[in-house]
């Protein structure tokens, strides 16, 4: 039997509790709103002995992920958290943890990047290193984001997968917000991660090894060949450790969520936090007769194009919700891969974009609802108007 | 109006009317009002351009009443460095807390200084980072509990304070490296006395000048007011002696052994 224990937790401390439970060898990290408090609670199980980590207050994002990388590779099993120009600092060093298959685990609070700056949500930060290698997952609410820390490590550390892995939760929406959470015990946790079991250790001596060597025109093409399998082999993985979780705890995890999608005309398509809000919306379409459906992404990368394109074949009109601007005058990134993973369907859909809740601008219930109005209107006409359109901007 | 009276004391043109949104008790105010009243007293408004950091000060556009640029976290140095090279007629001024200089941006101050650009940096060292909610800065002292070192820092995990003045004064380049408090008004007045000297230091071309000012923070600390400002005297002071450790007059290179 499976213990279940209701409690009260903001996104920041169901994370922070997560990584309490999962009891990492070593955490590196540096504060930044709206992620700060993530490890700040975890500093205080560090100084109270509740964990065995080692905790490294140090002097950036940048040196941050380094540690965590110098860390993986030594064999440790390693997290840190951070946000916005912290993840921005990061990148570099992002992609030297998914070059070398290190399975750290970040939680990742989305927030709006400089300039202007702005300390709300949005998910440029998250969208800039997509293609870092790195694994994404998106929550809609507390309860998922410690869902998802606990099987970030599961998914990253997988001897088919071995690369880094994002949890992302929305700033202060999610990570400030407080909500009735059931936690899972220490134990189930501790039983469900299990011992990390590096691969490749430094110090072996039985196999040395250098970590992060020079390729040149020799090798550095099979090696991001490979980084690109790992990927391949991750949502086998994550479909696997979803399921896992779902019968052990009760909440089953997949790559996308569908809301009144089976028989839905009009469709939104969305990440994050605004999916809650999507779906009151869904609700009130629906009584008023109009077949409205949703899709929640759960797994951004790797990107679920086939089983999205499965899911949305029989919808006529979609709109893409963006939080974040590509800025390359053809919508943001989440358009872009939807769109593309339809682009095989003997039928296509239509699909537009909405650019919304840059830097934290509230989406509303009637925001969405006016979005599902268009799509009627697309739908009925076949026309699409603006492929790509702002949401709540001040034009 | 008696036309007898003259004024002798006023918000600085600088400096502009705006209710601050430090926290009660927090010495920004004051270190904002000496550098508005040198900017006015040097007759340098019109050309002064100022660079705001990540922290506390992220805002101090709102402020200074002067071009304002907002840099990303630790880089003011290079941006100021940057500012100063298009317009070197220009008096360029950074303001750093600990979070922004001696963290993050340690590489920025240390290559600025050595290069001894002519800039103006003021340093703000409340041992503390303040903007995120009190954890511990690489200026936070010995066995000084934060959010981060809830039992006091511990040296053999998490280091020494770093003494940026000190620190600084190892580079041949920079031209005046000055420690001062704002603990109480003869403080005050020294403190002034260090900015002013700081920026005519930048006007005359000498090169890089950085004052580093020690100041409180009494919402992350703990403190009412009052005590913060003994608990800097008491604590901080011996940590971070006052003093101004290089001037142009004094300038020898201190490393040359």
């Amino acid at each position: 039997m499976v213990t279940k224990e209701k409690a009260a937790r903001t996104g920041n401390e169901a994370m922070a509790e997560a990584m309490r439970q999962i009891n990492p060898d070593v955490v590196a990290a540096y504060p930044i709103t709206p992620a700060t408090e993530i490890v700040q609670i975890f500093s205080g199980y560090v100084a109270d002995g509740l964990v065995d980590t080692e905790y490294v207050a140090v002097e950036s994002e940048h040196s941050a992920m380094s540690a965590c990388i110098g860390a993986s590779a030594a064999g440790a099993r390693v997290m840190t958290g951070t946000s916005s120009q912290g993840l921005m600092l990061m990148a570099e060093v992002l992609y030297i943890a998914s070059g070398m298959r290190l399975p750290i685990v970040l939680a990742e609070v989305n927030r709006a990047i400089s300039a202007p700056i702005n300390i709300h949500c949005d998910h440029s930060d998250t969208m800039a290193n997509r293609d870092a290698g790195w694994i994404q997952l998106f929550s809609e609410n507390s309860q998922e984001a410690y869902d998802n820390m606990i099987q970030a490590v599961r998914i990253a550390e997988h001897p088919d997968v071995s690369l880094p892995t994002m949890a992302t939760t929305d700033g202060f929406i999610i990570s400030h917000g407080m909500e009735a959470i059931e936690l899972i015990s220490d134990d189930e946790v501790q039983k469900f991660v299990g011992k990390y079991q590096p691969a490749h250790p430094l110090l072996n001596v039985d196999k040395p090894i250098t970590a992060g060597a020079l390729d040149f025109t020799d090798y550095y093409f099979e090696h991001r060949r490979q980084i690109a399998v790992g990927m391949a082999n991750a949502p086998k993985v994550i479909a696997r450790i979803g399921k896992e979780f779902g019968d052990k705890f009760g909440r089953y995890y997949g790559f996308t969520e569908s809301y009144k999608l089976d028989d839905a005309e009009v469709a939104i398509a969305c990440l994050g936090s605004t999916a809650g809000t999507a779906r009151v919306a869904v609700d009130n379409l629906r009584s008023r007769g109009v077949k409205a459906g949703l899709l929640k992404i759960r797994v951004f990368r790797p990107f679920p194009a086939e089983e999205i394109a499965n899911i949305l074949k029989n919808v006529k009109a979609i709109a893409v919700l963006d939080r974040s601007d590509g800025l390359s005058n053809f919508g943001g990134p989440v358009f872009n891969e939807i769109r593309s993973a339809l682009y095989d369907l003997p039928s296509r859909p239509l699909v537009v974009d909405y650019i919304y809740g840059l830097g934290g601008r509230d989406i509303f219930v009637a925001d969405i609802e006016k979005v599902y109005q268009t799509l009627s209107d697309i739908s009925k006409s076949g026309k699409i108007g603006d492929l790509v359109q702002y949401l709540g901007v001040r034009e | 109006m008696d036309k007898t009276a003259t004024q002798v004391f006023g918000r600085p043109q600088s400096l502009q009317d705006r209710v601050l949104h430090y926290c009660p008790g927090c010495t920004h105010g004051i270190v904002h009002r000496l550098v508005a009243e040198t900017i006015d007293e040097l007759g340098v408004r019109e050309k002064t351009v100022g660079i705001s950091p990540v922290g506390c000060a992220v805002t101090a556009y709102n402020y200074f009443n002067c071009d304002m640029q907002q840099a990303a976290h630790g880089r003011a140095p290079a941006v100021a460095t940057a500012i100063k090279r298009v317009l070197p007629d220009g008096v360029v001024f950074t303001y750093q807390g600990d979070g922004d200089l001696a963290s993050i941006g340690m590489a920025e101050i240390v290559h600025a200084a050595n290069r001894n650009e002519k800039v103006t940096v003021i340093f703000i060292n409340n041992a503390i980072y303040g903007m995120t909610g009190g954890q511990m800065a690489p200026t936070t002292l010995p066995g000084q509990k934060t959010t981060t070192s809830p039992y006091g820092r511990d040296v053999n995990t998490m280091g020494y304070p770093i003494k940026v003045v000190e620190l600084l004064n190892t580079l041949t380049g920079p031209a005046y490296l000055a420690r001062v408090s704002v603990h109480d008004p003869k403080n005050v007045q020294k403190a002034k006395e260090a900015v002013r000297k700081a920026f005519e230091i930048q006007v005359a071309g000498k090169g890089f000048s950085l004052v580093e000012v020690l100041s409180t923070c009494p919402t992350n600390w703990g403190m009412s007011p009052v005590e913060a400002l003994k608990w800097l005297e008491a604590n901080m002071i011996p940590q971070y002696p006052l003093g101004v450790l290089r001037s142009p007059e004094s300038k020898e290179a201190p490393n040359d052994i």
